[in-house]
């Protein structure tokens, strides 16, 4: 059973839908301690501020104990779309610094492009580079062009656990990470047609 | 690599169905909506918008409908606009499926508006779509009610106070050359453009794949949004992708 985390943070569906078009058989979207303590995967989704993701997070009771014990103590595979995957970063400097679930080190601060015409958000498709030994985009054969909307990235300490880069101006961030049972997209494979679904069906395999 | 310049079909649907005509004016009917939408999903859209134009309250029901249909078979962002009034109606169109909210009137009439949404769901889920017509040299005013009703808001001004307000992206429509097949109003676009710091979709009068390439070559636009030239089939979404990239403008190769 795969739980998909609703903390009241966007577009639940789309992420719902996408994952059984990728071949997930038993997707539950809750919130539900005890249901996330029996989950063999856990997604986390997240659209918006990460403080906000944080709060809703934090207004479960449980919630976040559950899916912590699940993830870091039983090492179900875990998945964070966007600002998903920026929780677990230890902290995110938006509006003064907000501690985030402090899994992966690393901070979460404002995309500089460097350049006037490029536009904040980064919204739209643009390439992720897989590393080498990035294992959820095995079957891309190669770099892909992925669906991305937001304003901040994930600035992880260990560039060993980058498991995709991606380039906008002066910029160059995380599209993905990956440390052990931890994965993490910035972008959306939901929203992202064939990559996406690929990406999610190697995950679910995982 | 670097980002790609988007590429938009939009379907305008009153009461479930897509329709099309010129100035607002003249529709015709050019079919079910989630057939639209997956074929354009299948030719490798890089977005897809609807903008619900029905007149009533059933109508837009209907809407929430074909978006939850939409997002059952297509992986393609989904932008959704018309008749949004509040962050319930935001809350109602992004659980059915759609990523980004676009509102019209009601940013005009409530600009607070905006900004609560951008607050509740983030600004990347807020599109301000923008209906303008030229009034003068080098000034554009805002009109409503398709085009008929004048605001006397002046459309630069108001880019740039919505976007202050926290709108993620701006979708331009030059109400004078919206259905004319003769091109959008590059000078509005690349006005608004380059005084915003969040993306600008360009959109109305596309009659040509240079149209495209001129929004944003000239209109330096982010995004190019076209609706007849696509139902129509008079062009296809890769006819699109190869004369963009032919201008040198980067494009995305679906998978």
């Amino acid at each position: 059973m795969l739980a998909l985390i609703d903390y009241g943070s966007g577009n639940i569906r789309s992420a719902q839908k996408a994952l059984e078009a990728a071949g997930a058989r038993d997707v539950r979207v809750t919130a539900d301690p005890d249901l996330i303590t029996r989950a063999d995967q856990i997604l986390l989704p997240g659209v918006g501020a990460f403080g906000d993701c944080v709060a809703n997070l934090a207004g479960v009771p449980g919630l976040r104990a559950a899916i912590e014990a699940r993830v870091m103590v039983d090492g179900v595979p875990f998945l964070g779309i966007c600002v998903g995957m920026q929780l677990m970063a230890e902290m995110s400097i938006e509006f003064g610094t907000t501690p985030g679930l402090g899994w992966i080190k690393g901070v979460v601060s404002v995309l500089k492009p460097g350049d006037r015409q490029l536009k904040i958000p980064h919204m739209g498709w643009n390439r992720a580079e897989p590393s080498s030994d990035c294992q959820f985009m095995a079957t891309w054969d190669g770099p892909q062009d992925v669906y991305f909307v937001h304003s901040y990235a994930f600035r992880a300490v260990n560039p060993s656990e980058v498991a995709a880069w991606c380039s906008y101006g002066e910029e160059r961030f995380a599209a993905a990470i990956q440390k052990d049972n931890l994965f993490g997209v910035q972008f959306h494979p939901e929203k992202s047609q064939k990559a996406g679904l690929l990406l999610l069906e190697e995950w679910l395999k995982l | 690599m670097t980002l790609k310049v988007r590429i938009i079909p939009c379907l305008d649907v009153i009461n479930g169905r897509v329709v099309k005509g010129v100035q607002f004016e003249g529709l015709r009917d050019a079919g079910d909506p989630v057939e639209q939408a997956q074929f354009y999903d299948a030719e490798g859209a890089d977005e897809i918008c609807f903008l619900d134009i029905s007149a009533s309250h059933e109508g837009r029901g209907t809407m929430l409908d074909v978006v939850q249909r939409t997002a059952e078979v297509c992986f393609t962002p989904l932008t959704v606009g018309g008749g949004v009034r509040t962050t319930d109606d935001f809350r109602a169109l992004l659980l059915a499926g759609a990523d980004k909210v676009a509102i019209n009137t009601a940013a005009i009439n409530d600009p607070s508006l905006v900004t609560a949404a951008a607050r509740r769901f983030g600004a990347q889920c807020v599109v301000v779509a923008i209906d303008a017509k030229q009034v003068a040299q080098d000034r554009w005013e805002i009109f409503t009610h398709g085009g008929r009703k004048p605001t006397g808001i002046d459309a630069i001004a108001f880019a740039k106070d919505v976007v202050a307000r926290g709108a993620g992206e701006l979708l331009v429509t030059s109400m004078d050359k919206d259905g004319t097949k003769s091109g959008y109003d590059l000078a509005l676009t690349a006005t608004i453009a380059d005084q915003v710091s969040v993306p600008v979709i360009a959109s109305g009068g596309v009659g040509s794949l240079d149209d495209l390439v001129q929004g944003v070559i000239v209109g330096r636009a982010n995004a190019v949004l076209a609706a007849s030239i696509f139902h129509f089939r008079t062009y296809s979404l890769e006819e699109a992708r190869k004369a963009l990239a032919k201008a040198g403008a980067p494009v995305r190769v679906p998978f």
